[in-house]
């Protein structure tokens, strides 16, 4: 199967950045060192190319209940210029995937799934607008729009230098159209770092232009993913993946984003979970001896065998290594002393409160 | 871009280089090496006294995307280990050839280093 290549790819190339794969694209990790990255994020401004996100766009009479009950969250809740974070759940409530529902400014709803899963999301939707006999359309319009995220706590100076007007005023989780050197741009102020910022979403055509506009440093998917992993955020497919490593909300630690008062598929499911409560759930850890803890590492405690760790890396902010693992909730609490096998030698990790950094 | 490669050294087609003074081999990992692997934040070494093995894993090099093995360029025991490593693996992006090296080993046996790569064996391993 050939990579998918974001509308920046060539842009990219040209300067010298890294590449992988993810979620079936062809996307810059580095483009100057993982460190140099992250720090720009933490202390001025990063820009990301996260065109590789999904854009599906639900328009028509019934578009809010048929995401009301495709996702876990009251997406009936959500006014012109809002966005909610939810869970996609099958009928057992273990997430598919997770994903950010912007109700556009001028009424329909645009929702981005996370890199590779747009073409099951968009299926899921039509599927079951279909069976709920429902009035909506459903597009998948990720090959046409370019996402690009300024984050950092100069993000939104280095927004505006490059917008017709001030982007202050968007408060979190809240989105408005601006100009951005010209180009129509829906401006999000979410992220997936754990600094303020916004998100841009608009034609993939204009993609050069913008990216160029913004003034700041250029950041891979390996910082994405060091900042995400302090700021204590889930990565799909990683953390939880309805394959390998089914999970609910309320294991992952995102039981804020299920409304029960809501029908949705998996409702019924997370209903009976959140009555008798979860045997294990993810915990932030700490290690305490030298060593970096990564994806699939044994979490032991006195010899068993009680978890594994799902993300893991060296925390450039903090200095210390970090990780998430879904454990029994009795080893949760933190201060709780663990062992994290690396490469077979046992080293001592502690259960850290969630998230690890926030600003 | 261009690499660092000192013609004072033999190498490893795995990236690391080795470094003759009088009976003992300085050890470490290339520039290449380093640049591919981004920050690095984490080395695991043997102990003075332990024995490695030509071609044979000793230790392991972590920066923050990746977990990479480092390999032995010749066999003998260990004489010395780069303890600075420890509290500031940044040395081995920083100076990998210098400050960033990793181990000493007695020299038991010359024939093995012949078999490494020249510098511009190496050169031509990685353009």
């Amino acid at each position: 199967m050939s990579l998918r290549t974001p509308p920046l790819g060539p842009t990219h190339a040209e300067a010298g950045a890294t590449l992988t794969e993810f979620g079936g694209w062809e996307m810059p990790v580095e483009f100057d060192s993982i460190r140099t990255e992250h720090e720009a994020v933490r202390e001025a401004a990063g820009k990301f190319d996260v065109s590789h996100m999904g854009e599906i766009v639900v328009s028509g009479p019934d578009a809010a209940e048929l995401l009301d009950r495709l996702t876990t969250n009251d997406v009936t809740a959500l006014e012109p210029g809002d966005a909610q974070y939810a869970a996609i759940t099958d009928e057992d409530g273990h997430m598919i995937d997770d994903t950010v529902i912007y109700r556009r400014p001028e009424g329909d709803y645009l929702f981005v799934p996370n890199a590779g899963h747009d073409e099951d999301a968009h299926e899921r939707w039509e599927t079951h607008r279909d069976a709920w006999e429902l009035e909506a359309t459903v597009e998948n319009e990720t090959e046409s729009y370019a996402m690009i995220a300024v984050q950092g706590p100069d993000a939104s100076d280095v927004l505006e230098d490059a917008t017709d007007a001030a982007v202050d005023d968007i408060s979190r989780f809240s989105a408005a159209y601006r100009d951005v050197v010209g180009v129509d741009a829906l401006v999000a102020r979410t992220g997936y770092t754990g600094e303020d910022g916004f998100e841009l979403l608009f034609d993939a055509d204009d993609a050069e232009a913008v990216w160029t506009a913004l003034d700041c440093q250029p950041c891979g998917l390996g910082s994405r993913d060091t900042l995400r992993l302090e700021a204590g955020f889930l990565l799909s497919g990683q953390d939880f993946n309805v394959e390998s490593n089914p999970r609910n909300p309320y294991e992952a630690g995102i039981g804020f984003v299920v409304d029960l008062e809501t029908e949705f598929v998996g409702r019924d499911a997370l209903a009976r979970v959140n009555e008798a409560g979860v045997d294990e759930r993810i915990a932030g850890l700490t290690l305490l001896d030298r060593g970096v803890a990564r994806h699939g590492y044994e979490v032991a405690v006195d010899g068993t065998p009680v978890g594994e760790v799902t993300s893991g890396t060296m925390s450039p902010t903090l200095g210390e290594a970090i990780a998430l693992a879904y454990l029994p909730v009795e080893y949760t609490e933190p201060g709780t002393e663990v062992d994290v096998l690396v490469r077979g030698n046992e080293k001592r990790a502690e259960v850290t409160g969630l998230p690890f950094y926030s600003r | 871009m261009s690499f660092e490669i000192p013609n004072d050294c033999r190498y490893m087609e795995t990236h690391e280089w080795a470094r003759r003074d009088g009976d003992t081999v300085r050890v470490g990992i290339t520039d290449f090496a380093q640049d591919e692997l981004g920050d690095v934040v984490f080395v695991e070494l043997p102990s003075v006294g332990d024995d490695v093995e030509h071609e044979a894993e000793f230790g392991v090099v972590e920066s923050i995307k990746a977990v990479s093995d480092i390999y032995a360029p010749v066999s003998g025991t260990v004489t010395a280990v780069n303890e600075a490593l420890f509290d500031a693996p940044e040395l081995v992006n920083e100076d990998p050839f210098g400050d960033g090296w990793m181990i000493d080993i007695e020299l038991s046996d010359e024939g093995e280093l012949d078999v490494l790569l020249a510098p511009e064996e190496y050169e031509s391993q990685i353009a």
